[in-house]
């Protein structure tokens, strides 16, 4: 398996696209940090570009990645090696290479303006580590997606969907939920709701993380509650890597099934 | 003579489509089998069963009489090439061998031999993205030959070739024969059938139709050549 990762990341990495997406990072985290000089809303600004854009991206590199390689990939399954390594060895080549573009992009920046020397490096951290779990759970599923459909465009229809689900429609759905049942005491189930999507879920580990939920009034002190304490870091964290662990699992018993 | 290869009683189906009904097949060591049909007969469909790329619904393969059910280890006697030549865009033509060496971790004693017959040298730095298909399929066929696999598995191996290709190619697979290796060969073209076939199997709807030597088979058909013979077979049971 490590040698298909080593190469689906070095063909990957080689990619044009990977430094588009590096570049990306690059000119937004040093623009911002030179405009504004402020770390904090610089993490802030960012959060809400990485929230977005990363779970884009991830989808569309996914799937695009599994159907431009489809013939290759038959080439490896003639090969001896378990089929399991195969899915698996390109699966992670994708997400390390995504989430070096990601790593490098914003690092490299923060790194000259002086993070390390700044009080805001564990909201840096934080930062990068939602990042990265976002790339790897938004690949995995659109690697899923892409095995389960032969159909391009079929595959790129359902991970574009799920990415607009998950990145809007949940937040307008939720959002509606709390009007219609504003009589009711929902804390506990909109904390629920807000920590099984994994967008939503990164969203408020930063702004807890950056010391700005008061500014979500009550829910948010209901919230800071939660996720300050030990419990809740370590069930977000686990709900991330359940996030992670699930649709990989999944691609393991679909490919292992698969005919090609 | 020893069956390199044991299919036994082989059903598979996409859908509602029956693909495989019923496979009994041997193939014999050290020979070159030629399999025929007519498109969608389900030839790369049985290909694809011994390299347990399509899982069979039921029957039985054995590859050197070794049972292949959710085996990988076997993959390591069989070169094959496919039909559709596409690799990872950014790799040049030198890194996907070493890479498939790096995979298959097997001596390429013959790497520069076939480098040199098919005229791949000035490609070997050069991303596959930047070959024709004609290029691509002599990396290909590099690929399948570099390795010293006692069972070849060439789905249509002439694609897209130059003539002094495909006559370097019959070179390759008739010395390959001499050395013992055995042959499974999916093709549309008759002449190399006539040229190369020591058997033919013929599918039709996912059953054996015939299986037998060229000769045989002219023989059975009563025609002059194979085409004829099988042009036939098909039209008799009114598949075109």
């Amino acid at each position: 398996m490590l040698k298909i990762l080593k190469y689906s990341f070095f063909d990957l990495i080689r990619s044009k696209w990977s430094y588009v997406y590096f570049f990306f990072y690059l000119v937004i985290s040093s623009s911002l940090l030179y405009l504004s000089g402020d770390i904090s809303k610089v993490i802030i600004s960012l959060m809400n570009i990485i929230l977005i854009l990363v779970p884009l991206i991830a989808s569309i590199f996914g799937v695009m990645y599994y159907y431009n390689s489809r013939e290759f990939t038959e080439l490896l399954l003639a090969q001896p090696i378990k089929r399991t390594n195969i899915f698996l060895g390109q699966y992670i080549g994708l997400a390390v290479s995504l989430s070096s573009s990601l790593l490098f992009g914003l690092g490299i920046p923060f790194l000259l303006f002086g993070i390390f020397r700044s009080a805001e490096i564990w909201n840096f951290i934080i930062l990068i580590v939602t990042g990265v779990f976002l790339t790897f759970i938004f690949s995995a599923i659109s690697f899923l997606v892409a095995l389960k459909n032969e159909n391009r465009l079929k595959g790129f229809g359902i991970v574009i969907f799920l990415w607009m689900f998950m990145a809007i429609i949940y937040d307008g759905l939720f959002l509606l939920s709390l009007i219609v049942f504003k009589e009711y005491p929902i804390e506990t189930i909109s904390l629920t709701l807000s920590m099984l999507n994994p967008i939503d879920l990164s969203r408020i580990l930063i702004l807890l993380k950056l010391d700005i939920s008061a500014l979500m009034g009550y829910t948010g002190a209901v919230f800071r509650k939660f996720f300050g304490t030990d419990t809740g870091l370590l069930l977000s964290t686990l709900i991330l890597i359940m996030w992670t662990v699930l649709p990989v699992w999944a691609i393991v018993r679909v490919s292992g099934r698969k005919n090609f | 003579m020893s069956h390199i290869i044991q299919i036994a009683n082989l059903y598979k189906s996409f859908g509602k489509t029956k693909v495989l009904q019923g496979i009994d097949l041997n193939f014999e060591e050290s020979k070159i089998s030629v399999v025929l049909g007519p498109n969608s007969s389900g030839k790369t469909t049985l290909i694809k069963s011994i390299l347990g790329m399509v899982i069979p619904e039921s029957g039985s393969i054995k590859v050197m009489r070794k049972e292949i059910k959710n085996q990988w280890a076997y993959r390591e006697n069989i070169s094959y090439l496919p039909q559709i030549a596409n690799f990872p865009a950014n790799l040049t033509v030198q890194e996907l061998v070493n890479m498939i060496t790096d995979l298959r971790g097997k001596a390429t004693h013959e790497e520069s031999d076939l480098i040199n017959d098919f005229g791949l040298g000035p490609f070997m730095k050069i991303r596959l993205t930047n070959l024709s298909g004609g290029t691509k399929q002599k990396v290909n066929i590099l690929l399948a030959f570099m390795y010293d696999s006692p069972i070849m598995m060439l789905d249509e191996p002439t694609n897209g070739l130059d003539p002094v290709a495909l006559i370097r190619l019959k070179t390759l697979i008739n010395r390959k024969k001499a050395e013992g290796k055995s042959f499974l060969i999916t093709t549309h073209i008759m002449q190399l059938v006539e040229e190369l076939a020591d058997e033919i199997v013929f599918i039709l709807e996912g059953m054996v139709y015939f299986k037998g030597t060229v000769a045989s088979l002219k023989k059975t058909f009563d025609e002059p050549n194979i085409e004829k013979a099988i042009a036939k077979i098909l039209l008799k049971n009114n598949v075109v």
